[in-house]
């Protein structure tokens, strides 16, 4: 991000100020990292509730007679397999299999889908969309109208009564505070929650009231800081760090978002070979098991001494107290309990492979 | 934000106390509350010998990993064994019980390059 462009700020960029958020540069936004303290709005979301400004991140509405078959040859997912209503997750790929973005694909009406796509990657994929869409469709950018409010944390229910009317990966239009909103309960946490898509105008009013009434469960606005730790202890990838044009869905273990009963669909080639053919490089997390620095980003990651792989994102988990990361190795030794170690400083530390998610949940 | 009169200071954000010819070192309230929550602190085994102005130490916070420098040159004398197992002192306690490292001057005329108080909490614009 050169310095001399100018970030962007979302709707409530004056009320993370008042909150007293600590601002940083993210995916050409200024947003907040944290408010008081990354470890206790982590505690906040894993044991009662937390509020996050996901306003930097694009909202697509892609809609026409069309839609379902675009989205089917843009996206590795099978769209048609959600009916109105429903979330996906869903990959888009170059035509090498590298992954261009990861996102979330809503399906509002049988013709009508929102596609939630990540900050810095908005003006290319939305290009990338209507360059390569293979049939026509409207693909209409509608980020800077919305604004995007993301309530997480397991007391998150408490706050609506259509709570009990809106399962887990859904999403339906309903009223908030006064404000007409899409409400999805989806997330990037681990937790139950909800992720709420408002006109950005409304957004300051919702923050507050969701912080007022959340005042009884114990709330804490949130930042980046512990939206990072919370989905790495659940082992959710972040484009730019863990996947990326230079990595496929097979190699990030993320096979299972790959519909290959789909006859077309852009890098099907690449992923069906690397599906049958196998890949050499596999995603993996692994926690630390003595005591060490943070594993972060770039750290080598060894086996048996010699070089593997390399780390792509790290964090002290604040829930296990630990190291735990994600990264690349050999497919060879991208085995669950096996130990490796990572060089931290020209130190080596030892880690074990861990089977997805790090942070097992119960029942 | 807190920057006791007793004490010299670098830009890097260390403190330093002079007692006799050893200093104590640590970082300061306002880097504490930059860092945030400190997770992990790597200090230099005692007996090394460190560099005015050169990396010796290494604070961890959840989110980055930031280097300490030696405010003098000397010998390494001491180091708070207590960090290794609560590093949260750096933040609740950043010139008392979080104090990082001691060092035996070997050039005791170093310590006219650091800060006063004054001067250094016009650097942190407080």
């Amino acid at each position: 991000m050169p310095s001399t462009e100018r970030l962007k700020r979302t709707p409530l960029y004056a009320a993370h100020l008042e909150w007293g958020a600590k601002m940083v540069s993210f995916g050409g936004w200024e947003m907040p990292v944290q408010y008081l303290g990354i470890l206790e709005e982590h505690a906040a979301v894993r044991e009662r509730v937390g509020l996050f400004d996901i306003s930097h991140m694009g909202e697509f509405l892609v809609a026409g007679p069309n839609a379902e078959c675009a989205l089917n040859n843009l996206f590795t997912n099978d769209v048609s397999k959600i009916a109105v209503g429903q979330a996906q997750y869903t990959l888009m790929c170059n035509h090498e299999g590298g992954i261009i973005d990861d996102l979330i694909v809503y399906r509002l009406e049988p013709s009508v889908y929102m596609v939630i796509v990540n900050a810095g990657n908005i003006e290319k994929d939305f290009v990338w969309m209507n360059t390569n869409t293979t049939v026509p469709a409207v693909i209409e950018n509608l980020s800077d109208r919305f604004a995007g409010l993301a309530l997480q944390g397991p007391a998150s229910s408490q706050f609506f009564e259509f709570s009990v009317t809106l399962p887990h990966f859904h999403i339906q239009r309903q009223e908030v505070f006064g404000k007409e909103c899409w409400v999805g309960r989806t997330g990037y946490t681990g937790e139950d929650g909800f992720e709420l898509f408002c006109e950005a105008t409304d957004a300051t009013h919702l923050w507050k009231m969701l912080l007022g009434w959340g005042g009884q469960f114990g709330i804490k606005p949130c930042g980046l800081g512990a939206r990072d730790t919370l989905r790495l202890e659940m082992c959710y990838p972040l484009h730019g760090n863990d996947i990326s044009e230079q990595t496929t869905p097979i190699e990030a273990g993320l096979g299972k978002f790959v519909s290959f009963d789909k006859k077309l669909f852009v890098g099907r080639d690449v992923l069906i070979e690397q599906k049958e053919h196998g890949v050499r490089r596999k995603l993996i997390a692994f926690r630390m098991t003595g005591k060490s620095p943070p594993p972060r980003p770039r750290y080598a990651m060894l086996a048996g001494g010699r070089k593997v792989g390399g780390v792509t994102s790290g964090t002290q988990s604040p829930t296990l107290g630990v190291g735990i990361g994600l990264g690349y190795v050999e497919t060879a030794e991208a085995k669950p309990g096996a130990a490796i170690e990572i060089e931290i400083r020209n130190r080596r530390f030892p880690a074990v492979i861990e089977r997805k998610p790090i942070l097992k949940r119960g029942p | 934000m807190n920057v006791p009169k007793n004490l010299k200071y670098t830009k890097s954000h260390e403190w330093v106390r002079v007692e006799g010819s050893t200093v104590v070192v640590g970082i300061t309230d306002h880097a504490q509350n930059e860092l945030t929550d400190v997770v992990y602190v790597e200090v230099p085994t005692v007996g090394t010998r460190v560099e005015a102005g050169k990396e010796c130490a290494v604070v961890e916070s959840v989110k980055a990993a930031s280097d300490i420098y030696a405010p003098v040159s000397g010998d390494v004398g001491a180091v708070n064994e207590e960090l290794s197992s609560a590093p949260e002192l750096l933040n609740q306690d950043p010139y008392g019980k979080g104090w990082m490292f001691a060092i035996t001057m070997s050039d005791p005329g170093e310590l006219d390059e650091l800060l006063s108080a004054d001067d250094y909490a016009h650097h942190i614009g407080a």
